[in-house]
């Protein structure tokens, strides 16, 4: 009787595609952080991985990129949908205005949402496709991308490493609510597990958080191979453009 | 003027006068049946489970509440739970107990085979809310547990938690939602009856307001159910809705339907005392309490020391004294009755002396005890154990009872006063639930029929029932038989046109007294003289009296009542004042039915008749001093109560009760 | 106690409304909210003003009549329902905001009544297990486990009041249908309408426009039943198994 299409187009079946694309996006999360974390193995570390992912089999990284790029459209696609029912759904609302238990993060997602979304483009122009600083596109530590260098340069400048570090933060509370939400809205939340499952997410979301804010901060405090940099601001980097650039 | 009263009770022996019956009531063929057209007012569980089972036999159904949905009738509110024949528990339960115990609760002045019927009935009530899905609490093999209830020694009673009323009525709302949602009954929520028509004698519609546009329109049909509940509200405060009321059934008795036993009303002993006169109506804690809860009142008069200061044998466990067979599970009457002789006593508690104790002290205790290991353990740690087994088994009714009073039932005794909760009277109908005007039928606490002059507890939501689900579906038949389908008058009949009128006439003259005083307020007055000259206890003289101030307040309501606003719009003070000004003609009513029957029985008490010291059946210990003392010989019969218009007095027509089976006795609880 | 009342008042489905100044003099504390307004309505009347309309019946906290918000909570600081509120939970001199349950699907039809018609069809549309009368077999051949029963009866107490919608901030009627599918979901004798009864309700749901849930949990906070989130979990997951059953065509 229901086509796919309906049974997408319902109301639980939008919240489903936010979950599902959710899921999605939090697995890139985990898996970007663990990227980046090796960022402390060393600049050698973090580059070779760096070279690792542009010559993964079968274009591997574009069906990721394009995956990523599908579930974020999605994502934000669904939730407009579902955000312009509930604005109709509610009307005027109460001239006086007040909440019991609705948390600040929940109430917060689409804004949390919004920042993230032009933070993701910003990062994405400054470190991927380097419109930004095209200069990073040339700078390599042998045979691999020099990612290590690039990202010390990116968080030296405090206005870039305080915006990440806001975005990680809000990323934080989007998840905080997210990755609990998606329990109950892929109906996998019990009452056993419902006062357990909002910390456990806190401290997800918060763990995230702080490993990707530990980087900015990082930098900002020094703490990084400085040997690299150093040998790095040699005229090597006048050579790069002989060499491939990044993907 | 009625000829001979005939209550068409098949003959036949007891125990088959309802299978006989439906084998030989009339069917209508299905195809037929979509040809007949059904009203239904009231949505509560008998006029829910009625329309619902009409509608899935084929029959056209409208069913009209006056609340926004179905699913808000009183009978929601019920708590304790329902009786059911079974015998699961194998404690010696029967069919043929049931009804005993039914007849004997009701003092010998229900119809012996309608009661029967009600008890074979009761089983498959059950049966049939379990497969609608009624969340009925289980054991933990999965079947069905039971409780036990007032004037019953036996574990009977079905329910879902405290709110067994509220999912018996959910599952006959699904049912008649699916029917509903089915295109095969027409649901008006919203919509009060205001007059029923009478076509060549039968009863061929009604005319309703809409109550939020106040349009007035008219529904023909070819029978009329009126499931409209009971009347406890002329006493204004009730443990009733706010919105129940007589209207349906008092346009009904003006336009020639008896009204029997008009004066049985139930005082349930278990209520929250009244605490001021802004007090706009009564909350009943549950008569299940009584399984645990003992009552006492202290034995000293006036004694004002906390309840928890006043040693054990300075209390008064004067249910357990005074009726030792059935302890603290005696019978609503005779319960409310000995706690407000305590009262009396000057014995009572709480502002106003208007109180007795529900005590759970020992229950609790009692249970946590009971628990592994609780055996040794100190009063403290057994009172907090105790304490979440009896959350679990009452919690919602103590949440309640704090909510209200402020007061920790665990922690102390709650303060309980009888209240006005369930009338046993209502329109007289025959064996088939048919007044005596044909075509019109009536279910539920709406009619008289079973519960004679007390109800037993768990018993209304087994009438309700038994009346929706299986009597009316089956009997409607004799009556639809007779009239030929599709012959039924339109809607713009003279009849109905002159209904209307009639009911707009009324609107207006309600809208132009612009009097000085609220409908409330004449309520109120009504309400607290109903409860003075005709509650609990009656006389001659506080009758003849109700009967000389009725009639003057009555003529002021019609005088000085101010009804703002207008009658084209959601209008709450013209709503009320329409129930008002029946309740003010009901009330009279009841009071000449009170005066008219000098016997007591059941919930109706004149203190002109009742045991005392020098009777031999007090002697004997049979019952106690105080106790009713019944008439058999001159009023074991039905009054039923003929309009007599707008200047005679209503007329006084009896049907005589035949016990072929049961032979009234003295009812003993001792 | 004395109270400044600022009431919403409007005369009809189609008129506009606007909150209105009222005082409420000499309140006891015992009497209960509602008391409290039947005493302001005794007041207005008799000054041959229209009383202010509100819906309630049983004022026992279980028929669900009662719809109002007080201070932009749906039944207030109660902790059931508005009539179980009693004014001792205020103080003198309180400014009280009292207003009608907010949602579109929820429209005003006079001061502080709204019509909850929308959750009659969703019922309509499938909340009932089809069991003609007189068709039923024995009560204990269904065996129930007392834990199914619990949760089903848990869910059951739902009162139908709506408040779940008035307090969502986007009006979604989730708690409400999660709460009657979960009840039916959770025993034997609703398995073989369990597929068809979700989509039904939601369906009708959908189409009576009420928001989607986005996990702010206000309606378990405010619901006078105490019925939990976990029923829209529920009802999430049987409609995600039921959806994909029936897309691919799987009975």
């Amino acid at each position: 009787m229901n086509s796919c299409c309906t049974f997408l187009r319902s109301s639980i079946g939008k919240k489903l595609l936010v979950a599902i694309t959710g899921v999605i996006l939090i697995a890139f999360v985990i898996g970007h952080l663990l990227g980046n974390l090796q960022f402390f193995a060393g600049p050698h570390v973090i580059n070779e991985y760096g070279t690792k992912l542009r010559h993964l089999p079968f274009g591997g990284l574009w069906v990721v990129r394009i995956g990523m790029i599908a579930a974020v459209l999605l994502h934000i696609f669904t939730t407009l949908m579902l955000v312009k029912e509930n604005r109709a759904a509610k009307g005027a609302g109460y001239q006086f205005k007040a909440s019991v238990q609705a948390k600040v993060a929940t109430r917060l997602m689409a804004l949390s949402g919004i920042i993230l979304l032009s933070y993701i483009v910003f990062h994405l122009l400054h470190f991927t496709t380097h419109t930004i600083n095209s200069d990073y596109a040339h700078w390599m530590d042998g045979e691999d991308h020099d990612v290590y260098r690039m990202i010390v340069a990116g968080f030296s400048n405090k206005a870039v490493a305080i915006f990440y570090i806001v975005a990680m933060v809000l990323l934080a509370m989007h998840l905080s609510h997210g990755a609990a939400s998606l329990f109950q809205t892929l109906g996998l939340r019990t009452k056993k597990m419902a006062c357990r499952l909002g910390l456990c997410a806190q401290i997800f979301a918060w763990v995230i958080c702080a490993g990707y804010v530990s980087i900015p901060v990082a930098v900002l405090t020094g703490f990084y191979d400085k040997k690299h940099i150093g040998n790095a601001e040699t005229p090597s980097c006048c050579e790069a453009p002989a060499t491939k650039g990044a993907k | 003027m009625i000829g001979r009263i005939d209550s068409k009770v098949p003959s036949g022996p007891l125990d088959s006068k309802w299978e006989n019956h439906k084998f030989e009531s009339k069917l209508i063929n299905p195809s037929n049946k979509r040809k007949y057209s059904v009203l239904v007012v009231g949505s509560g569980l008998a006029g829910a489970s009625a329309a619902a089972s009409l509608a899935e036999l084929g029959y056209q159904v409208k069913c009209f509440c006056y609340q926004d949905s179905p699913r808000r009738a009183h009978s929601i509110a019920a708590q304790g739970g329902i009786n059911g024949a079974k015998n699961y528990q194998g404690d010696g339960d029967s069919v043929h107990r049931l009804f005993y115990d039914t007849v004997k609760g009701g003092d010998f002045r229900a119809r012996e085979a309608n009661v029967h019927r009600l008890a074979e009935v009761s089983v498959d009530i059950i049966d049939q809310c379990v497969a609608l899905g009624v969340p009925f609490a289980r054991e933990y093999g999965g079947l069905l547990a039971n409780r036990s209830f007032g004037g019953t020694q036996v574990s009977r009673t079905f329910y879902a938690r405290g709110q067994t009323g509220q999912q018996l009525l959910l599952g006959a709302y699904s049912s008649l939602n699916r029917m509903i949602g089915a295109g095969s009954v027409q649901m008006f929520p919203r919509t009060e009856m205001l007059e029923l028509v009478i076509v060549d004698g039968h009863a061929k519609g009604i005319v309703v307001r809409d109550m939020v546009t106040g349009a007035i329109s008219s529904h023909s049909a070819d029978a009329v159910v009126l499931a409209t509940g009971g009347y406890g509200n002329v006493y204004y405060l009730s443990t009733n809705a706010k919105g129940c009321n007589v209207t349906a059934p008092w346009r009904a008795y003006k336009k020639g339907a008896l009204f029997a036993n008009p004066c049985f009303t139930q005082i349930h002993p278990t209520c929250i005392p009244v605490s001021g006169s802004y007090q706009s109506k009564l909350t009943l804690m549950s008569e299940s309490l009584r399984n645990d809860g003992r009552c006492w009142a202290p034995k000293k008069k006036s004694d004002t020391r906390k309840p928890g200061d006043i040693p054990e044998d300075e209390r008064d466990y004067y249910l357990e004294r005074m009726y030792p067979a059935f302890g603290n599970l005696a019978p609503r009457d005779i319960a409310s009755r000995a706690a407000k002789m305590q009262c009396d006593d000057g014995r009572g508690v709480g502002p106003g002396g208007f109180g007795v104790y529900l005590d759970f002290r020992d229950a609790i205790l009692r249970y946590g005890r009971g628990t592994i290991g609780g055996a040794n353990l100190s009063e403290t740690e057994a009172h907090a154990r105790g304490t979440e087994k009896v959350k679990a088994l009452y919690g919602n009714l103590f949440d309640m009872y704090h909510q209200i009073t402020a007061e920790s039932g665990y922690e102390q005794p709650m303060r309980v006063y009888p209240a006005v909760h369930y009338t046993m009277g209502g329109l007289w109908v025959d064996y088939n639930l048919m007044s005596n005007v044909p075509g019109l039928f009536v279910l539920g606490e709406a009619n008289f029929s079973d519960h004679g002059a007390n109800r037993l507890g768990a018993s209304a939501l087994m009438q309700g029932l038994a009346d929706g689900y299986f009597i009316l579906p089956a009997t409607i038949g004799n009556y639809l038989a007779t009239v030929a389908p599709d012959k039924r008058p339109k809607a713009d009949h003279a009849e109905f046109r002159a209904a209307e009128e009639a009911v707009n006439a009324r609107t207006q003259k309600f809208l132009s007294i612009k009097g000085k005083k609220t409908v409330d307020e004449f309520h109120r007055e009504l309400g607290l003289l109903m409860w003075d000259l005709c509650g609990m206890a009656r006389t001659e003289k506080s009758l003849t009296r109700a009967l000389s101030r009725i009639p003057t307040l009555r003529e002021e309501f019609w005088t000085n009542v101010n009804v703002p606003g207008s009658s084209d719009s959601l209008n709450v003070s013209l709503e009320k004042a329409g129930r008002v000004a029946d309740f003010l003609e009901f009330g009279e009513l009841m009071c000449l039915d009170a005066l008219e029957r000098r016997e007591s029985c059941g919930g109706h008490f004149r203190e002109e008749f009742q045991y005392t010291e020098k009777d031999p059946e007090v002697q004997s210990g049979k019952v106690c001093a105080g106790d009713v003392k019944r008439d058999d010989e001159n009023f074991c019969h039905v009054a039923c109560w003929e309009y007599g218009g707008t200047t005679l007095k209503p007329l006084r027509h009896t049907e005589p009760l035949i016990y072929e089976v049961v032979h009234p006795a003295v009812r003993s609880y001792r | 106690m004395n109270l400044k009342l600022k009431v919403w008042r409007q005369k009809d489905r189609n008129s506009e409304g606007r909150l209105v100044d009222i005082t409420a003099n000499s309140i006891p504390p015992e009497a209960s909210f509602l008391e409290m307004l039947d005493i302001v309505n005794d007041e207005l009347t008799r000054k041959g003003d229209e009383p202010i309309a509100f819906d309630h019946d049983c004022r026992e906290g279980i028929c669900g009549t009662c719809s109002l918000s007080i201070n932009g909570i749906p039944h207030g600081p109660s902790e059931t329902t508005t009539c179980q509120l009693y004014m001792r939970k205020f103080s003198d001199g309180d400014t009280i905001y009292i207003e009608p349950f907010r949602a579109k699907a929820f429209p005003v039809i006079r001061d502080l009544c709204v019509d909850r018609m929308a959750f009659e069809r969703i019922q309509q549309a499938g909340g009932f297990i089809t069991a003609r009368a007189g068709s039923a077999q024995d009560g204990n051949a269904i065996l129930v486990p007392k834990q199914n029963a619990d949760l089903a009866m848990e869910a059951a107490a739902c009162i139908g009041c709506g408040a779940c919608v008035g307090a969502c901030p986007n009006g979604s009627a989730m708690l409400f249908v999660g709460a009657k599918v979960t009840h039916l979901a959770e025993l034997p004798q609703g398995q073989p309408e369990r597929q068809r009864r979700v989509l039904s309700m939601v369906a009708q749901m959908d189409k009576e426009g009420f928001g989607n849930c986005s996990n702010y949990y206000e309606c378990e906070a405010v619901c006078p039943a105490e019925i939990p989130a976990t029923v829209i979990a529920k009802l999430n997951r049987e409609y995600a198994v039921a959806g994909a059953k029936d897309t691919v065509g799987v009975e």
